[in-house]
C-alpha cells in the first residue's frame, strides 16, 4: 500500500489536450473514482500512472517515490483493463498465476495463492478453462483475481464493469465494494458511471477535457457541487439548471418567470446568474400555491418505485421525481415549489457561490 | 508519445536483420544497377575487373532509334510486354478472377470448392511444372489438339503459330486465383443484408452487380490491378514455356533482360535495361499511387 | 465470411451459373489433366489420355536418378525449409520492432520498401544480385540462394506479418508491462504465442514459393549434386533437347506433391487469409 501524489500533469495527443494539468493528493489506502464524461482524460491520467504513457510534464509519486519516467514494470502496480486483457492462449490458472510467475515466485506458492485468490471470487472451479469459455462476469472477475493475487502498492481500474450487462454489474460492483473494504486497498478507479463512483469511492474526482472540475466526498460532490458541470453531471436525472436574474432593490430572483422573495439567501442569490434545483427536491401541486413555478406536464414517466415528470415552465423543460409507487394523477397545468434551502447558486462564470 | 515496449535502441536491434538482408539484396541492387548501367562491365575478360565509365553508350544502344523497334530489341520487347501484360493481367485474369468471384459469390458446398480448387492448383503449383504441362497441352499432338480433333477441328501448333496468345493464355490460367481470391473475400465483407434490400427492390442481377458489388469492390479492383500489372510485369515463367521465342515473338521485358544482362553477361547493357524496367515499374506504381490518393481525396 | 448462408432458389438462373462454373473448372483442370494420367502410363505421350494399364515404372526410373532425387529429398527441402526460417524469424522480429517501437514515421518506412521491393524484382536485380554473390564467394552455394531468396521475400512477409502483429491487441501487452514482465518475456509469452498463426502463414508462404524457385538457383548454383528439383526437372531432356515424357510426368507428380498437400492443409486449418492492408 502507499499513497499517490500527482502535480501538474499534461498530456497532450497531437493537438488534443488529453490532461490539461492536474493535482491529486491520496493518501494510503484511499480508494478514488476518476470520473467524467468519454473523452474527458480519465484513461489517459490511468495509463500515466501505471507507466503506459510518458507525461509531458508533471510528476507522479508513488509512496513519495517519483516514478514520473519509470518503466511499468517497477511501478508495483496492478491495472484492470477495460477489455480484461486476459491471455486467450493460457488457462484462467495461468492468466491469475501470471503476475506471480513473472516475478519468479515458485510453482507451488502459485498454485497456492491462484487457488485462494479464485476461490474468494468464486472462480476457482474454472482454473483449467480458457478465457473464450468463460461468462462475461467470470472473464472480469478473473481479471480481477490477476489484479489481486499479487499485492501491489497501487490498483488501477480502467471501466471495469463497463463491458458487463446491467444486472451483473450491479453484483459485481457490491463485489468491488466488499473487497475494497476488506482489503483496504489505494485505489484508482475510472468510471462514466456516476452510480459506480458513488457506490465504491472514498472520493471522487470529477474530470471534464482534461481538467478536474471538482474533488470530493461522494455526498459533497452531491449536496455542493462546485460548479454547473458537476452540478449537471451529478445526478439522475440531473439537476435542473435555470437561468436567474435577481432585483437588489426588492431583494428578489426571478426564475422562469416567477419571482421568489430571498429572504436569508439573498448575499448568494444576488450573485446568481443561474440557479440549480434537484429533480428530487421539487414538489409538485395540482392547485396554485405560494412560490410555485406553473407550468404545463408534458410526459409523465412511472418507474416502478418513483415517478419521473417532465413539465414546461416558460421555455425550460424541468424534471421532477416524486416517490412512492402510485403515480400521481395530474392535470395539465401544475406548480412546482423548489425547496429553497436546496437550491444550488451559480455565478456567470459556472462556479457555485456559496 | 505513448510508451512503446521497446526502447528505440531495442526497436532497431529487432529490426537489424532485416535491415541488413534489405540493404544488401534490394537497395544495394538498385544503386548496383544504377552504377554498372554507365559501364561496359562483363562477367570474364579484362572489363571484369576494370569497367569503364562508358556515360549513356548503354542507354543510346538500347534505344537506338533505327533498331529500337527491330526483333530481339528493347522497343520490340517491350511492345510485346504491353501485350502481354494487357492481355493477360488486366483482361485475363482480373476479368476472369471478378467473374468467378461474382459468379460463386452466396454459394457453398461442391461446385465452389471445384473451382476454387483448381484455380488454386493452377496458382501453386511449381513454374517448372506448369510450364511444361502447358508444353503437352500446347504441343501439336497435345490434349488441346486432340480434344479439337474430336470436334473436326485442326488445330495448329500453337506455340510455334501463335506464341503470343499462348502465353497470354498461360498466364491467365497461371495467375487468375490471385484475383479471385482477393475479390471473393471482398464479396464476403459486404452484408448479404445489402443484396436482400435490392431483391426486394426488384433489381436484375447486372443492376445488382452494378450498382451495389461494384462500387464497394473499387479500392480492390484497384490494389488487384497494380500487384497484377507489376507480377505480369516483371514474371520469367514465360521463358520456361517458349524461352523466348519462336524467333523473339515472345521476348517479353524480363526475358529481354535476362538475355542480354544473364545469358550474354552483358552486365553494363543489362543494367541500364534492368534501370528502364524499374522506372516503369516505379512509374506504374506511382500512377496507381496517385488513382488512390485522388479517390481518398474525394471520397 | 458472413454467417447467414443463403439457400439459393433453384431457378433457370442458378443452373446456368453452376453450369458456367462447371465450364471454367473444365478449363482449368484440362491442362493439368495430363499429369493425371502420364506418370502411370509406361507409354505416355504429351497428350492426355487414359493408361492402358496402369505402371509405377515411370516412378521407378525416376528413382534410380540420384541426381534428380538428390534435388527432390536434399537440395529442394534444404534450400525450402531454410528460406522459410530464415525469412519467417526474420520478418517476425522485423514487424515486432516496427509495431512495438514507435520508431518516426513507421508507417512511411513500410510504405517505402512495399514500393522499393515491388519496383526491384525479377531479373531486373539478377544481374547485380549474381555479381554480389559470385564476389562475396557464395555462387554455387545453397546458403547463397537461400539468401537471395530471403531478401527477395522478407518485404512481402514482413508485411503479411506485421498485420499478425498488429492485431494483437496493445491492452495484451501493456497487462505484462503493468505485471512486471521484460520486453523479451513478453515477447516469449504473449506476443509469440498469439502470433503463431501469422508465423505459419507466412512460413507455408515461403516454403511454397523457394520450393517453386527456379531462376535463382538456376543462375547461382553450378554442382549438379546442388541443384534442387526445379532445377534437376530439366534432366529428364535428352541430348537434341527433347523431353523424356514419362519420366518428366512422374517427376513433376512428386515435385509438386509436397506443396498441394502443404496448401491443402495451411487452407483447412487456417483458411486462406488476405490481410488488412492488401485493401488501399
Ligand atoms: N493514443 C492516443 N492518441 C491520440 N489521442 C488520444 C490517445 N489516447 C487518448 N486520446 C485522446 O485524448 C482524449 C482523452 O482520452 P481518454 O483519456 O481515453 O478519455 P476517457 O478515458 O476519459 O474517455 C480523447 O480526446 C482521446 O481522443
Ligand atoms: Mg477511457
Amino acid at each position: 500500500m502507499a499513497s499517490i501524489k500527482i502535480q501538474k500533469l499534461v498530456k497532450t495527443f497531437g493537438t488534443v489536450q488529453a490532461v490539461a494539468g492536474i493535482d491529486l493528493d491520496m493518501p494510503d489506502g484511499e480508494f478514488v473514482a476518476l470520473l467524467g464524461p468519454s473523452g474527458c482524460g480519465k484513461t489517459t491520467t490511468l495509463r500515466m500512472i501505471a507507466g503506459l504513457e510518458v507525461p509531458d510534464s508533471g510528476v507522479i509519486s508513488i509512496g513519495d517515490q517519483d516514478i514520473t519516467m519509470s518503466q511499468p514494470r517497477d511501478r508495483d502496480v496492478a491495472m484492470v483493463f477495460q477489455d480484461y486483457a486476459l491471455y486467450p492462449h493460457m488457462t484462467i490458472g495461468e492468466n491469475i498465476g501470471y503476475p506471480l510467475k513473472v516475478r519468479g515466485v515458485n510453482k507451488a506458492e502459485i498454485i497456492r495463492r491462484v487457488t485462494d485468490v479464485a476461490n474468494q471470487l468464486q472462480i476457482g472451479h474454472l482454473l483449467e478453462r480458457r478465457p473464450a469459455q468463460l461468462s462475461g462476469g467470470q472473464q472480469q472477475r478473473t481479471a480481477l483475481a490477476r489484479a489481486v493475487v499479487h499485492r501491489a502498492r497501487v490498483f488501477l481500474f480502467d471501466e471495469p464493469l463497463s463491458n458487463l450487462d446491467a444486472k451483473l454489474r450491479l453484483e459485481a460492483r457490491a463485489f468491488l465494494k466488499y473487497l475494497q473494504r476488506e482489503v483496504g486497498v489505494t485505489g484508482v478507479y475510472v468510471t462514466h458511471d456516476q452510480s459506480e463512483a458513488m457506490a465504491l469511492a472514498d472520493r471522487i474526482v470529477v474530470m471534464s477535457a482534461g481538467k478536474i472540475m471538482q474533488v470530493g466526498t461522494p455526498l459533497e460532490i452531491y449536496r455542493q457541487p462546485a460548479n454547473q458541470f458537476v452540478a449537471a453531471f451529478i445526478g439522475s436525472p440531473p439537476m435542473n439548471l435555470l437561468a436567474a436574474v435577481s432585483d437588489e432593490a426588492a431583494r428578489t430572483l426571478s426564475i422562469a418567470g416567477h419571482t421568489f422573495p430571498m429572504r436569508e439567501n439573498f448575499a448568494q442569490a444576488s450573485k446568481a446568474s443561474v440557479i440549480g434545483v434537484r429533480p428530487e427536491h421539487l414538489t409538485i401541486h395540482t392547485q396554485p400555491v405560494e412560490n410555485g413555478l406553473v407550468g404545463k406536464v408534458y410526459v409523465t414517466q412511472p418507474l416502478g418505485g418513483e415517478t419521473l415528470i417532465l413539465v414546461h415552465v416558460g421555455e425550460n423543460l424541468i424534471s421532477v421525481r416524486v416517490f412512492g409507487d402510485d403515480p400521481p394523477e395530474l392535470p395539465e397545468q401544475v406548480w412546482l415549489v423548489p425547496e429553497l434551502s436546496r437550491m444550488h447558486y451559480f455565478g456567470e462564470d459556472g462556479e457555485r457561490i456559496s | 508519445m505513448q510508451r512503446g515496449m521497446l526502447s528505440r535502441p531495442v526497436g532497431l536491434l529487432f529490426l537489424a536483420p532485416a535491415i541488413v538482408f534489405i540493404a544488401v539484396f534490394l537497395v544495394y541492387p538498385f544503386f548496383s544497377i544504377f552504377q554498372m548501367s554507365f559501364t561496359n562491365t562483363t562477367l570474364v575478360g579484362v572489363n571484369a575487373v576494370n569497367p569503364q565509365f562508358v556515360g549513356f553508350d548503354n542507354y543510346v544502344a538500347l534505344f537506338n532509334a533505327d533498331q529500337w523497334m527491330r526483333r530481339g530489341e528493347m522497343g520490340f520487347s517491350l511492345l510485346l510486354t504491353a501485350q502481354f501484360v494487357i492481355g493477360s493481367g488486366l483482361i485475363g485474369q482480373a476479368v476472369l478472377g471478378l467473374f468467378i468471384a461474382v459468379l460463386l459469390h452466396n454459394r457453398r458446398g461442391f461446385t465452389r470448392e471445384l473451382v476454387f480448387t483448381l484455380a488454386i492448383a493452377a496458382w501453386i503449383i511449381p513454374d517448372v511444372v506448369v510450364a511444361f504441362a502447358w508444353f503437352a497441352y500446347l504441343a501439336p499432338d497435345g490434349t488441346l489438339n486432340n480434344l479439337l480433333n474430336t470436334l473436326g477441328i485442326a488445330g495448329p501448333d500453337w506455340l510455334f503459330k501463335h506464341p503470343m496468345i499462348s502465353i497470354i493464355f498461360f498466364n491467365t490460367w497461371r495467375g487468375a486465383a490471385f484475383s479471385m481470391l482477393l475479390f471473393s473475400s471482398a464479396l464476403s465483407s459486404i452484408p448479404p443484408s445489402q443484396l436482400e434490400t435490392a431483391d426486394v427492390l426488384g433489381a436484375s442481377g447486372w443492376q445488382k452487380f452494378r450498382d451495389i458489388l461494384l462500387p464497394q469492390l473499387t479500392p480492390y479492383i484497384l490494389t488487384d490491378l497494380l500487384l497484377i500489372t507489376l507480377w505480369t510485369f516483371n514474371t520469367f515463367t514465360p521463358f520456361l514455356l517458349t524461352g523466348g521465342g519462336p524467333s523473339y515473338q515472345t521476348d517479353v521485358i524480363s526475358i529481354f533482360t535476362y538475355r542480354i544482362g544473364l545469358r550474354f553477361f552483358e552486365f553494363g547493357k543489362g543494367s541500364a535495361a534492368a534501370m528502364v524496367v524499374m522506372i516503369i515499374n516505379l512509374a506504374i506504381a506511382s500512377i496507381y499511387l496517385l488513382v488512390s490518393r485522388s479517390r481518398k481525396v474525394r471520397a | 465470411m458472413t454467417t447467414r448462408s443463403r439457400k439459393p432458389r433453384v431457378t433457370f438462373r442458378f443452373m446456368l451459373g453452376t453450369l458456367l462454373a462447371y465450364v471454367i473448372a473444365i478449363i482449368f483442370l484440362l491442362p493439368l489433366l495430363w499429369f493425371i494420367f502420364a506418370p502411370f502410363n509406361d507409354h505416355a505421350v504429351l497428350s492426355a489420355s487414359i493408361p492402358a494399364s496402369l505402371s509405377l515404372s515411370n516412378f521407378g526410373e525416376v528413382l534410380d536418378s540420384d541426381i534428380a532425387m538428390r534435388g527432390l529429398l536434399i537440395n529442394s527441402p534444404i534450400i525450402g525449409i531454410g528460406t522459410m526460417l530464415i525469412t519467417t524469424a526474420v520478418a517476425a522480429l522485423a514487424a515486432f520492432g516496427l509495431s512495438r517501437s514507435r520508431l518516426p514515421g513507421r508507417q512511411m518506412w513500410t510504405y517505402v520498401l512495399i514500393l522499393f521491393s515491388s519496383v526491384v524484382v525479377g531479373t531486373a536485380s539478377m544481374v547485380p544480385i549474381f555479381r554480389l554473390i559470385f564476389e562475396i564467394g557464395l555462387i554455387n552455394t545453397h546458403i547463397g540462394v537461400i539468401l537471395v531468396m530471403v531478401g527477395g521475400m522478407l518485404p512481402s512477409a514482413i508485411f503479411i506479418m506485421q498485420d499478425f502483429v498488429d492485431g494483437v491487441p496493445s491492452s495484451y501487452e501493456e497487462a505484462a508491462m503493468v505485471m512486471g514482465a521484460s520486453p523479451l518475456r513478453i515477447f516469449k509469452d504473449i506476443t509469440f504465442p498469439l502470433i503463431r498463426p501469422g508465423l505459419m502463414v507466412v512460413g507455408i508462404w515461403v516454403l511454397i514459393n523457394a520450393w517453386g524457385a527456379f531462376l535463382t538457383p538456376y543462375l547461382l548454383l553450378r554442382s549438379p549434386d546442388l541443384l534442387p528439383a526445379s532445377v534437376t526437372f530439366y534432366r529428364f531432356y535428352d541430348e537434341e533437347g527433347s523431353p523424356q515424357i514419362t519420366l518428366i510426368a512422374a517427376y513433376a507428380v512428386l515435385y509438386t506433391l509436397p506443396v498441394l498437400v502443404m496448401y491443402l492443409i495451411i487452407n483447412w486449418r487456417y483458411g486462406f487469409r488476405f490481410f488488412g492492408g492488401i485493401k488501399s
